[in-house]
């Protein structure tokens, strides 16, 4: 029974998907163009986020720490 | 520094002491507790709630997407890799002026044709309030329909302007209209200047005047011609215009045909026309600088396809205090507001006189077709000579006029029975009802709480097509409408109420509006629902 459901609430969110970008209108072979435009683009982005994301942070971090770092030993240094 | 103020807020206090003696009207506005208390109390019995911006977002999301797939489909039709269905150039003419390049054919191809099964559906019954369908499928995505031979009973109608609901097929009202056919025939075969002066006509012309309380009324055979027609009679060149911002497209031919200068002012905005009306009378006409001959000020009863009501004792002030004519078109408000039915006039408390031009049609409320023009007699008879209608049109047919002669007396109560105001009164109680829930389930609609014209909001284009196909599986016809009749982002279905629908009627377009609300997700509202009075 949840499993009909389920089937149910993501065949609604399908067609909310159709409704609100307008693809409702097209005919199915545009339907279907679109629709493999926009995964293709989604798949895209996930994977350079998959691929980029990690190196990107951790350079972001090291940066901040080597800023942190140099902070304090210019305070040690004044002071010291 | 200190002069300079000195000098501005005298200024400001010389403007407001002399202004309210004479500027009455702006006076009475600025201070708090004198305000012309209709213009306060009407002013919260309308609505134009906006909707939240991500749904504007949403709807130029929706309608970018179709156009570059219409672009794609254009760029296939002419490489030659799709047959194009719509009128094109012949391969000689290719070279000169492109004839459908412009956006209107544009939009018509990419865009109007895909949803077009929702409009032009075939009728094959009486429209009142339950009609039957003809069933009409497509297999090349609407570009041709074919009929399967079945017909769609009982379908619920909220979308024909039948308000009072004469449009009925009840052998004994119908007796006099038949009576009619018999004795006159149908053709009147000459215009009213000619031969096709009948007594049926004067008799109307003055039934038409007591209903409206004005001295004399012509009638004409078309309504959108009584606009278009009449108006160049009246103006001409040397007068000026105001004319509302979303009048009815036969107001703005009639007032391009007569050559006067057309000047526009926002939809029931009475500063913007006050604004108009100060500049018209202290610059005169455009080079020259003289008075202008006249100024006629063109509203609309009802607003259709926002369900306003005009300001009318505001614009009545306004038009005596600079001595301009109004002309107040009510084809949607005669017979369907006010007390006993009398129209806009009757509403707002207002004498008839104060009006100069009154015009209407028959087609909504009395279920016939034509259209009239009331008001004082010398008026109406320049009309009589100089209408273009009286000299070249045909007269209206006797058996519609006396359709309207029983339903006016039936109105008025002429006939001996209630049954017309009980009609009027069922109107209003329906209307406020349906407004009521709707408003209630948390749908965004327009207008004044007595319109029974309730433009419901849809916004994206997806959802005009969904919406109209959905509510017709349910056997309701309804009316959507979208661009370019409404703007671009405001796509929207418009209910007619009729005194006809049934409480029953009504709850299962309510129910039926529910579930479609919650599944296609037109919910839109984000204010409280508030109690109105249901007087009964």
């Amino acid at each position: 029974m949840d499993v009909k459901n389920l089937k149910e609430y993501l065949h609604w969110l399908y067609y909310q998907y159709l409704l609100i970008t307008g693809i409702y209108v097209l005919e199915p072979w545009e339907q279907s163009i679109f629709n493999t435009v926009l995964l293709t683009m989604v798949a895209m982005i996930i994977y350079t986020s998959y691929v980029f994301v990690p190196i990107h942070v951790r350079l972001a971090l090291d940066w901040f720490a080597l800023l942190v770092q140099g902070r304090v030993d210019h305070i040690t240094h004044l002071s010291g | 520094m200190a002069r300079r103020a000195d000098v501005s807020s005298k200024g400001s206090q010389d403007l407001h002491g002399s202004g309210s003696s004479r500027n009455r009207l702006c006076g009475s506005c600025q201070e708090n507790g004198k305000s012309n208390g209709v213009a306060h109390s009407w002013s919260k019995r309308e609505s134009f709630e906006q909707a939240p911006m991500y749904v504007a977002v949403l709807t130029y999301l929706g309608f970018g997407i179709v156009t570059l797939f219409g672009y794609f489909r254009d760029f296939l039709r002419a490489v030659g890799l799709e047959k194009c269905h719509l009128a094109q150039e012949r391969d000689e003419q290719k070279d000169f002026v492109p004839l459908y390049q412009d956006f209107e054919n544009f939009y018509t191809r990419n865009l109007y044709m895909r949803v077009r099964d929702n409009w032009n559906r075939p009728i094959c019954s009486l429209p009142g309030p339950e009609f039957d369908l003809m069933e009409r499928v497509s297999d090349d995505y609407n570009w041709t329909f074919r009929l399967t031979g079945r017909t769609i009973h009982n379908v619920i109608n909220m979308g024909s302007y039948n308000y009072l609901g004469f449009a009925e097929n009840n052998e004994k009202f119908l007796q006099p209209v038949a009576n009619a056919t018999k004795e006159y025939g149908i053709g009147v075969c000459s215009t009213r200047q000619e031969m096709g002066n009948l007594d049926i006509h004067q008799e109307l012309e003055e039934l038409v005047a007591s209903f409206l309380g004005a001295e004399s009324a012509m009638t004409f055979g078309m309504g959108f011609a009584t606009n278009s027609m009449n108006i160049p009679a009246l103006v001409s060149r040397g007068c000026l215009i105001l004319s509302d911002e979303l009048n009815h497209t036969s107001l703005i031919l009639g007032a391009r045909l007569s050559g006067a200068t057309i000047r526009v002012f926002k939809h029931n905005n009475m500063q913007s026309l006050e604004k108009l009306l100060k500049e018209a009378i202290m610059g005169g006409q455009p080079r020259t600088h003289r008075p202008w001959r006249k100024i006629l000020i063109v509203v609309e009863g009802i607003y259709s396809m926002e369900g306003s009501i005009v300001r009318l004792p505001e614009i009545v002030a306004l038009k005596k205090k600079y001595k301009a004519y109004l002309y107040l078109d009510e084809a949607h408000s005669i017979g369907a507001v006010g007390a006993t039915g009398r129209g806009v006039t009757q509403l707002f408390g207002l004498d008839p006189s104060d009006v100069d031009v009154l015009m209407g049609t028959f087609t909504k409320s009395f279920g016939a077709a034509g259209g009239y023009i009331a008001g004082k007699k010398e008026l109406v008879d320049y009309l009589r000579a100089h209408s273009h209608s009286a000299a070249y049109a045909t007269a209206m047919s006797p058996p519609v006029a006396r359709q309207i002669i029983r339903a006016m007396k039936c109105i008025m109560g002429l006939d001996g029975l209630t049954v017309g105001i009980q009609r009027v009164r069922q109107l209003a109680e329906n209307t406020r009802y349906f407004r009521r829930r709707l408003q209630e389930l948390g749908f965004i609609i327009y207008g004044s709480q007595d319109s029974p014209v309730v433009p419901l909001l849809l916004y994206m284009p997806g959802k005009v097509g969904a919406f109209s196909r959905a509510m017709l599986e349910r056997k309701i016809g309804v009316v959507v409408v979208g661009f370019p009749a409404t703007p671009i982002t405001e796509a929207r279905a418009r209910f007619c109420v009729s005194s006809a629908h049934t409480r029953d009627m009504l709850d299962k377009v309510l129910c039926s509006l529910d579930e479609l609300g919650d599944y296609l997700g037109l919910k839109f509202s984000r204010r409280k629902c508030t109690q109105f009075e249901l007087d009964s």
